[in-house]
Formats: C-alpha cells, sequence, structure tokens
C-alpha cells in the first residue's frame, strides 16, 4: 500500500465517520432538548424536565391526529399488502407480457414528486365527487404504500421457489391456502421489509395527504408542521422524539429478525 | 392446461395495475391535459408562456434548479467516501453505519426539518460549536439562508445517495483495485479506470433520486428557509392552498412533472448503457 492509498482511505474515514454524526446529530439534538427545561432550545439544558410532555396534554387534536395516522398506515399497509401479494404472484408466475414495464409502474410513485401527486388527486377526487376526506386520504396512501411492498415482494417472489406451493397443492391445499400457508411465511422477511417501509411512508407522508385533508382529519405530520408554525416550543420536539422512539424499536425488531443488510436491499 | 392456468394467474396482477391506473396514473394524466387547456377549455400553452416570461417565476425555477443541483453535489461528495469505506467495515462498525442510514431514513422528513431548524438558529448548536471552536466570534444568521436548505437537504436525502453505490461497490470483486496495482496501475488509475466506471450505475441512480426530490421538496425549504424565498414546490402549494389560482398550480406541478420523468427515465437510460458497456 502506498502512502497516497493511505492517505485517500484515512480520509474516507474521517468523511465517513463525519456522515455518521451528520446524520444522528439532528437527532439526538431533538431528544435533548425535548427533556429541557428551557422554552428557547439552549444546549445544554439548564435543568431537565418532562414539562414538554405534559404540555402534549394540552395540545389540541395531537390524539386524534396521532390515531388518524396511525389508522391510515395500518389499513392501506396491509391493502397494499394483498393487493402487492397477488400482482407479485402474477408477475413471477404467470404468462404477463411487458414484466419489466409493469414492475417500473408499480414502483414509479415513489420517485414522482409527491406534491405533485397530491395536486392530482385532489383535483380527480373533486371531479368524481369524492368530498370525504377520510377516504381521499385513505386512497392515497394506497398509492404512496404499494411501491414499497412491490419494490420487495417483486425481488423476494422473483427468486423463491414455487415448487413448494406446487407440492402443497398436490397435498390437497387450495392455491389461496397454499399461498397463506407456505408462501407467505416462506417469504416473511421481504414482508416484514416491505410492510415496515409503507407503513413508516405512510405514517410520514406531507406533500400528497396536506391537499386531501379537511378541518377534521388532519395526520400526525400536518399537525406538526401546524404546530411549528404556530407556537414552536419544545413539546414538538418531544413528538418527535416519540416518533424517533418508534423507529427504534421498529429497526431494532427487524434488524433482530432480517438483519440491518437484508433491510436496505429491499 | 398449464398454459392456460398461467394465464390465470397472470390476471392476479389486474386488481393492483387497475389501481394504480385509476387513482395515480389517471390523475396525472387528466393534470397534464388540464395544464394544457385554458379557462373554455381550449387547447393552450398560454399559461407556460407566461409562466416563462416571468422573471419572478424565472428567478424561483433558477433558485429550485441550482439548490437542486447543491444538494445532489453534496450529497455525492460525501457519499461517495461513506459507501468505500462501508464496502469495507465489518461487524459493529458496519451496524453503526447502517444504522445511521437507515434510522434517519424511517423517521418522517417533518421531524427531520424541525431538527435542523433547531440546529440552524442563532442560539443554536452549530452557532454554539462555531464560536467554541473559535471560527467565528458573533453568531452567524444560518436559518433562512440557502445554504442551511443545502445542507439540511443533502442531510435528509443522503440515504437515497450512499444506499445504491454502496449496493453497487459490495457487488465488485473487493480484489480488483489490488489485480489493477498488481499490474502496475497508480492509485488514481485504479480509481478512474477500474473502481469508478465500475461503480458509476449506482451513482447514476443515487444522483436522480436525489435530484428529483430536491427539486421537488416542500417541507424542507418551508421550514428551513421561509415564505420569502420561494422554490416551485412552495409556488405550487401556495397555489393551491392560499391563492386559489389553480391554473398557476396545475402548469407548475406539470413542469415539475417533466422534470422529475425525464430525470428518472434519463437516469434509467444511462444506467442501462453503463451497464451494457461492461
Amino acid at each position: 500500500m502506498t502512502g497516497t492509498d493511505r492517505f485517500f482511505r484515512a480520509l474516507c474515514w474521517v468523511v465517513a465517520l463525519g456522515v455518521v454524526v451528520f446524520m444522528l446529530l439532528p437527532l439526538a439534538i431533538t431528544v435533548l432538548v425535548s427533556f429541557s427545561s428551557s422554552q428557547v432550545y439552549t444546549l445544554p439544558p439548564p435543568e431537565w424536565s418532562f414539562r414538554w410532555y405534559q404540555a402534549l396534554t394540552r395540545r389540541a387534536g395531537l390524539m386524534d391526529a396521532l390515531l388518524l395516522s396511525l389508522n391510515l398506515a395500518l389499513i392501506s399497509t396491509a391493502v397494499s399488502l394483498m393487493l402487492g401479494t397477488a400482482a407479485a404472484i402474477g408477475v413471477a408466475r404467470g404468462q404477463v407480457r411487458g414484466r419489466a414495464a409493469l414492475a417500473t409502474f408499480a414502483v414509479s410513485p415513489l420517485m414522482m414528486p409527491g406534491l405533485v401527486l397530491g395536486v392530482a388527486m385532489l383535483q380527480f377526487f373533486r371531479e368524481i365527487g369524492l368530498r370525504d376526506a377520510y377516504w381521499s386520504l385513505l386512497l392515497a396512501h394506497v398509492v404512496i404504500t404499494l411501491p414499497f411492498v412491490m419494490r420487495t415482494l417483486l425481488a423476494a417472489m422473483g427468486s423463491f421457489d414455487f415448487a413448494l406451493v406446487d407440492a402443497a397443492r398436490t397435498l390437497g391445499m387450495s392455491y389461496p391456502r397454499a399461498v397463506l400457508r407456505v408462501l407467505i411465511p416462506n417469504l416473511a422477511p421481504a414482508y416484514l421489509t416491505g410492510g415496515l417501509f409503507a407503513f413508516l411512508a405512510s405514517m410520514d407522508n406531507y406533500p400528497i395527504s396536506i391537499f386531501l385533508t379537511d378541518a377534521f382529519n388532519r395526520t400526525l405530520p400536518i399537525r406538526m408542521l401546524q404546530y411549528m408554525e404556530e407556537s414552536p416550543d419544545p413539546s414538538i420536539a418531544a413528538i418527535s422524539t416519540g416518533l424517533i422512539l418508534l423507529a427504534v424499536i421498529a429497526l431494532a425488531v427487524a434488524a433482530r429478525t432480517v438483519g440491518l443488510n437484508r433491510l436496505i436491499q429491499g | 392446461m398449464t398454459a392456460t392456468r398461467a394465464d390465470r394467474i397472470g390476471l392476479l396482477v389486474l386488481p393492483g395495475l387497475a389501481y394504480l391506473g385509476l387513482i395515480y396514473a389517471l390523475p396525472l394524466f387528466l393534470l397534464l391535459l388540464k395544464s394544457f387547456r385554458d379557462a373554455t377549455g381550449a387547447f393552450s400553452v398560454a399559461e407556460f408562456v407566461q409562466i416563462f416570461g416571468d422573471p419572478l417565476q424565472r428567478s424561483i425555477m433558477a433558485r429550485t434548479l441550482r439548490v437542486a443541483f447543491l444538494v445532489t453535489l453534496l450529497a455525492l461528495v460525501i457519499a461517495w467516501p461513506t459507501a468505500i469505506v462501508m464496502r469495507r467495515a465489518k461487524g459493529g462498525w458496519l451496524s453503526l453505519f447502517l444504522v445511521a442510514m437507515i434510522l434517519p431514513m424511517s423517521l418522517g422528513v417533518v421531524v427531520k426539518a424541525f431538527a435542523w431548524s433547531i440546529l440552524f438558529r442563532t442560539n443554536g448548536f452549530i452557532n454554539q460549536a462555531m464560536m467554541a471552536l473559535g471560527l467565528t466570534d458573533a453568531p452567524v444568521r444560518l436559518l433562512f439562508t440557502e445554504t442551511a436548505l443545502v445542507i439540511g437537504a443533502a442531510n435528509v436525502f443522503l440515504p437515497f445517495m450512499v444506499l445504491p453505490i454502496y449496493a453497487v461497490l459490495q457487488q465488485q470483486d473487493p480484489n480488483l483495485p489490488d489485480a489493477a496495482a498488481t499490474l502496475g496501475a497508480g492509485p488514481y488509475q485504479r480509481f478512474f479506470k477500474v473502481i469508478l466506471p465500475l461503480a458509476l450505475p449506482g451513482v447514476v441512480a443515487g444522483c436522480a433520486f436525489v435530484f428529483s426530490m430536491a427539486v421537488s421538496m416542500y417541507v424542507i425549504p418551508s421550514l428551513i428557509i421561509g415564505e420569502r424565498q420561494q422554490t416551485v414546490a412552495m409556488q405550487i402549494a401556495r397555489s393551491f392552498l392560499f391563492l386559489r389560482n389553480e391554473q398557476l398550480g396545475s402548469s407548475l406541478s406539470t413542469i415539475l412533472l417533466l422534470i422529475a420523468v425525464s430525470v428518472v427515465l434519463g437516469s434509467s437510460w444511462l444506467a442501462a448503457r453503463l451497464g451494457a458497456r461492461q
């Protein structure tokens, strides 16, 4: 190894460690200020306190927003898993023309500007006379979650040995039953990864949801941004800390069952 | 018998396909149509002519593209060394790098943009750190600057640059650079003739993803830079949510859509060509 090599390798390590700090610092700071007694985000905090967590109980509409977001994320992920399972089996096993184009189309909502999708859906729902905000949000959130599910399921079923399903059918299982008892348990890691990222994408979506809400149906990200504009105190950091905790738990579970490296290959 | 069964199984793609066609593709198509029509419903590009003729709209578009370009560049410059290190890292180190990418990725953009708006405050962490290090005597205004926006956005989109590059580097034979060295290639030659060309598809994919997200981001600029320096995405939201000027909003959406689609199509064409050359 030459001197130049050593220099570049050291430089890469410096940058990479800097990147770790760069990525985790904002989260760490958020957690720290949420436990501060101060109103103005000074660090280190003058005193530790839970006052911003207590303040959450006085935040109007927070619980409703959280429940709505959980509701949308759960139902849309479940619907996407069903649509996605059927479509991925169809692509893997059926005689479908233009498989590659189909796969690209199914994943393409990921690459569209969210705001533009929101605008398009707003106008479309209005055109067909759908005025209910909850249903508009739910229909839209299936479009948000489906690409994540499709991406992992298409990859997983591409390398799945369908002889197992055929064997189960020979032993007398119906096709849906064979899928449920043989295919899905075998592809559990893909279902977990796809489902997890789909769920999180729905929980976090702002740019599409903002066009479809009304006064009674505000999702959590929309409420949070509204709080930031109205009274940006550290109680928002307390909500964020809750979400960070949720993500840490979800990742810990996923890392134990699937492994971190598998998680990014979806 | 088998052929008919395969046909029947192929029908399973229909529900998902029909859903995306109806709730996703059709609305986008109608939006495109609408932006090429005037108030009477006749075909017209008048709205686009007006947008491109307006100096304010032109400067907003220029800022949007400039910021997206700088975000992509910054992300690429720090993502490359990170991906190189990640490929060689093992065990606890690799886990640390992966967590640093995946944990922020699984959090909402509202949470991260809020965190950056705290960090960039005049009395915030970054100013305190800079003063402690003696880089500056008085606090610097960071919030509401384009620099802050570029840094914050690069942070949010960085995993989408690192992971594709890491994925292609992983597929490379780790002994390849050493083999090139044995054959007499110097460090620069090894980089430009061996490592970089093989990693280019990942670089192209990462850049396309980051650029198309950065060009249409909305939450990050509205929290970090505010209303004073608009981007195209903020204009779209404003024209629908406050100004009720839907014609303008639709046309701007079409412009953003065309930029995003051409970046995605262009990059996959480029990646396919680069892949074919190897």
